[in-house]
This record gives structure tokens, sequence and C-alpha cells, in this order.
């Protein structure tokens, strides 16, 4: 039972209060988002799989070990192989960066101690703030000792609890390079809470979708984002996206294609070498749908695609989503209701999906 | 304008009360304190009453009682008796025991408002960091609660050293024993002495004077140290 099972539950306690009931299981390797609005729950998960939160019935096991049962067994929080990051950047205020680090270390465990010092330092680029006292230290600069220090306890599970959002958007672009560098380095499972869809669709995997203290919907982060129902999660922002690799590259014209199943699309010259993974970010927006594959457009990808669902959007009537089918891969478009209407969309009919411009990940 | 002996006495014995009552009540206070910080039981209103009362009665009244109480016929007094403690009123360790009560509020407050500062976030943090909560109240609470340990040790000594009228209900005026500074103020000025009594009071003005502006100088630096910290 390689997993991580969760079954919670608690009833309203207060009015202001909202009840828990989840009953979950997650993979035990990359990383897992849990997804959702302030208040849905994420955080208080978060906090129960710590053992911070301590009134909530129900089970959790890690693999093989439980760590707190319905007949009352509860692991401490100590006890718990975790490393915790949490919003804001909780180091020590009376000692250093080093001295943060050496908390950790000094407490390890060290037979099963897999990640090395200076593995770390380098990860996080933190070799040259050592030496300074919290209060020294710039927002993201304490967020990366904080994770730093959450990797050198050797956690065997890392939870992160929106680690980005105390800071502003600046500092942000600058901590995800590090914080993809620790997902993609650790081969330990990560469980990342956000309320942010960039985040998400950056650094996760797998995804849960939380509201009002209930999952409402998971699986893996590309098919999540590429079904109708999640947009009313997503809100203005519905967006989805493709991985594939790349196949050629142009020269001359400056484009490299990229290749997913049997489709193929092209994007400006990246930097990665023909057979590298790429991640794209495409805005349901900047999709449009046609009836045939007329040439004569100036946009470029133009994938043949059948519909394979269509929904009104919540919170905007005018507008229709489109999902649309090339292979495995979802693609999803955002039109005007006068336009569906006008060329008649139907769940099965072959349609070119038109995408006028993509974001590529990195 | 020359102490006397007596003087010196009485100097040397108030530094030893205040001394033993600080120590004794920074090591009583913290439990205390740190169950009043985080404990949500009705009990804490109660307690907390009892904790600050020394602040508004007159510590005739606390003195008062403390002597019934404490006398050999006193109810915890008697007890003592029995297991073959000495009478406690009119003896060093007697002042101890009144100045442990009188000087209580002024070391819980400051550290329990040291321990309601700092929040749990820290405390958390340390325990997804493996440590257990002996090892958490040892390298996280105490360090980061060392501005309120100062505050409440310097405000403890001072007080203690500025009693009188406990010390003369429950310790009375015996020389080497129970006579402190203010007392010895006191009997220099009923036998008029008045040049005596100057110097000793003089010596106290400058001696609060001195702790305060102490006191408050580390607070604000503190306060500035709190104001950019990380929390």
């Amino acid at each position: 039972m390689n997993a991580i099972n969760i079954r919670l539950s608690r009833s309203k306690q207060s009015r202001s209060d909202f009840a828990l009931e989840v009953d979950l299981t997650l993979p035990n390797q990359g990383v897992t988002a849990l997804f959702g609005r302030s208040g849905s729950g994420k955080t208080t998960l978060l906090r129960c799989l710590a053992g911070l939160e301590k009134n909530h019935q129900g089970q959790i096991a890690f693999n093989e070990a439980i760590w707190q049962s319905e007949a009352g067994d509860f692991l401490p929080v100590h006890k718990r192989p975790i490393g915790y990051v949490f919003q804001e950047a909780s180091l020590f205020p009376h000692l250093s960066a080093r001295d943060n680090l050496a908390f950790a270390t000094k407490r390890a465990n060290k037979e099963e101690s897999v990640i090395a010092y200076q593995d770390v330092i380098d990860l996080l680029n933190i070799a040259s703030l050592l030496e300074q006292f919290p209060h020294q230290l710039s927002g993201g600069e304490r967020q990366r000792i904080a994770i730093a220090r959450a990797l050198l306890i050797q956690p065997k599970l890392l939870l992160m609890d929106e680690p980005l959002s105390a800071l502003d958007e600046g500092l942000k672009k600058d901590i995800l390079p590090y914080l993809e560098a620790v997902c993609s380095n650790m081969s330990i499972p990560i469980l990342y809470v956000s309320h942010s869809l960039d985040e998400v669709i950056r650094l996760a995997q797998y995804t849960v979708i939380m509201d009002q203290g209930k999952i409402v919907d998971q699986g893996e982060t590309q098919y999540l984002l590429g079904k109708l129902s999640t947009s009313r999660y997503t809100y203005q922002n519905t967006r989805f996206m493709i991985i594939g690799q790349i196949t050629q590259q142009d020269e001359q014209w400056g484009l490299s294609t990229l290749s997913f199943g049997q489709h193929s699309l092209m994007i400006s010259r990246t930097h990665e070498v023909i057979g590298d993974t790429v991640k794209l970010q495409i805005q349901a927006r900047d999709v449009s749908i046609a009836l045939s594959a007329n040439e004569d457009s100036s946009i470029i990808n133009r994938l043949a695609v059948y519909i394979d669902d269509i929904s009104h959007n919540e919170a905007d009537p005018n507008t229709v989503l489109v999902r649309m089918m090339a292979g495995q891969t979802p693609i999803l478009a955002s039109i005007t209701a006068y336009s569906a209407q006008k060329l008649n969309l139907a769940i099965g009919q072959h349609v070119i999906a038109q995408i006028k411009s993509v974001a590529v990940l990195r | 304008m020359l102490l006397s002996s007596g003087d010196w006495t009485a100097i040397w014995l108030t530094l030893k009360l205040a001394t033993s009552v600080t120590i004794l009540l920074l090591i009583l206070g913290t439990p205390l304190a740190w169950w009043l910080a985080r404990t949500s039981s009705w009990l804490k209103a109660p307690i907390s009453a009892i904790v600050a009362m020394p602040l508004i009665l007159p510590p005739t009244v606390l003195g008062f009682y403390l002597l019934i109480f404490l006398s050999p016929n006193g109810a915890l007094g008697h007890f003592l008796t029995n297991i073959g403690i000495s009478p406690l009123p009119f003896s060093f360790t007697g002042l101890i025991f009144a100045s442990i009560i009188y000087s209580l509020p002024f070391v819980i407050q400051p550290l329990q408002n040291a321990f309601v500062a700092m929040g749990n976030r820290p405390l958390e943090v340390a325990a997804t960091l493996r440590a257990s909560a002996w090892d958490r109240f040892i390298h996280v609470a105490l360090p980061m609660a060392k501005p309120g340990y100062l505050s409440a040790a310097v405000l403890g000594f001072a007080h203690t050293v500025g009693e009188f009228g406990v010390v003369l209900m429950m310790g009375g005026n015996i020389e080497g024993e129970t006579r402190v500074l203010s007392v010895q103020i006191y009997d220099h000025v009923e036998a008029l002495e008045y040049a005596q009594a100057h110097t000793l009071s003089l010596l106290m003005v400058l001696f609060a004077f001195v702790v305060l502006a102490f006191l408050y100088a580390t607070q604000k630096v503190n306060k500035q140290k709190a104001n950019i910290g990380s929390w």
C-alpha cells in the first residue's frame, strides 16, 4: 500500500467554521496540488496531515505507517517524517540562516538521510545568505531558507502551504524556478497547497480541487484542467496544458515543432533540443473554432479535432466553453454563445481548433 | 554622609532578599505564565485575578493575611510547625515567601506577554522540525522570550527592593534578619536621623531611575527588532 490515505471528517463547530469531509488517496510520488480558493479547507487538510490539527476524526496513513486512526492513535507532529513550508517565512528570528538550517540538521534522522546539505544549498542558491539573520533578508530569501530547512529535516513527505502567497508578484517570479527545481530534483512526494492556477500548472502533475471542505475533483493536472467542470473553479482564467516533445527546429523562421500524439504545434524557437519535453499553457480565449481547414489565415496552429463537450460559462452566460480532443489531449476554447449558435456546434462534430498564442512554461 | 554598619546590613539584606525572590519567581513564574499565555480554560480569569491582586491590595492587607495564615496557629503555619519547620513570620524565609506573592504580577505579566507575542507559529515550526515539546520550549520559546525575561527580572527585583508594608507586617524589624532598606529608612526618620534617611532615600531614587531607564531603553530596541522581524 504505497500511497497517502486520508479520511477525515469534522462537523461544523460554529457558524464561521466549515465542515471538513475528505476521503482521499494520493500518489506517494511527484507533486500533488491541493487547489481551491481560500477557505476551501486545503490548508486545514495539510495541517491535519502534519498533525498540527487535532480535532478532526478520521484516519491518516502514509504508506504502511498509521499517523492517525479512528481508534484515537495520533502520532505527534515531531514524530511524523514530514517537512513543512509555511505560508509566511517562518524562520526563527533569534537564529542566523545557518543556525536555522542547523536546527533541522541536528534533529534529522541521520540513518535515513538522502538529501545532501550542499545539494540543498546549491539548489536554492543560498550559500551567500547563511550568515544573515532573518530580519536582514528579503521575503523571498527568507522563504528559500525556509524551504531548505524543510528539506534538511530529511522528510519522506514535503508539505508546502502556499509558500509564495505572502510574496509580491515580482518575488513570486524569482522563487518559482527554485520551487520547480525542488519539485523536479527531489525524489520525495510533495503536497502543494495553492489557490494560484499558475503555480499548479507549473509544479503539479496531480491536482485535487477542494471547495467548502470537500474534494470536488481530482486527477492528472493536464486532464483535470481539460475538463469543462473544472472551469468553474478557475473562473475567468480557463486554460489548459499541452505536454509534448520537440521534434524539429526551424532555424530560418525561428520556430520549433512540438509533437504530442498524432498532432503538432509550432512555437517560437526554444532553448530545448530535439527530444526534450516541453509544457505549454494556453488560454481558452486564445483558441477559436473553424468548421473547415481554411489556409487563408495568419494563425499557424490549426489542429483537426472533434468536439467532446460543450457548456455555458457560469460566470458569463454570453460565452460558451467547448472541449475538443486532439487524440488524448483536451483542447479548450472559450467562444461567444452567438458563434456557437451560428456554427451550429455539436458534440461529436469534427472541427479545426485555431490556437492564437501559447505560453511555454519553463 | 557615611553609611552606618546598620545601613550596610540593611542594604546587604535587601539585595539578598531581592536576588533570591527574583530567581525563585523566574523559576516558579515560567510555568504559570506559560499556562496563562496558552490556556483557554475558564480558570484563566480567576487565576489571573489572583496573580494581579497584589497590584491593587494595600501591602498591609496582604501582609496581615500572610501573617495570620503563616503564624503557628494559622492554617499553613500550623501544618509547617507540625512537620518541624520553624514559623515563617519574623524570619528571612518568611520575608522571601511574602515577597514572592507580593512581586508575582511584576514577573508573570512580562513573561506572559512575551509568550503571547511569540504566538503559536514558532512552536509549530519547531514541531515540524522534529523538536519535542521540551526541546521546543528550551530552544525556541525561551530564547524568543528573552526580552520578557529581562523585564520580568528587572521589575521583580526592583519591586522587591521597594516593598515596605508587607515587610513590616510579616517580617517586623529585626536587624540582619528582616530589617531591609525601606524599614531602615523608616527607623532613621522615626529617630529624626534625617541625614542618614536622606542618604539611603537618594540611593533608592537613583536605583529606581537607573532600573527604569534601562528597562525602557531595552524595550525600545526590542520593539524595533520585532517590527522588522520575520513573523
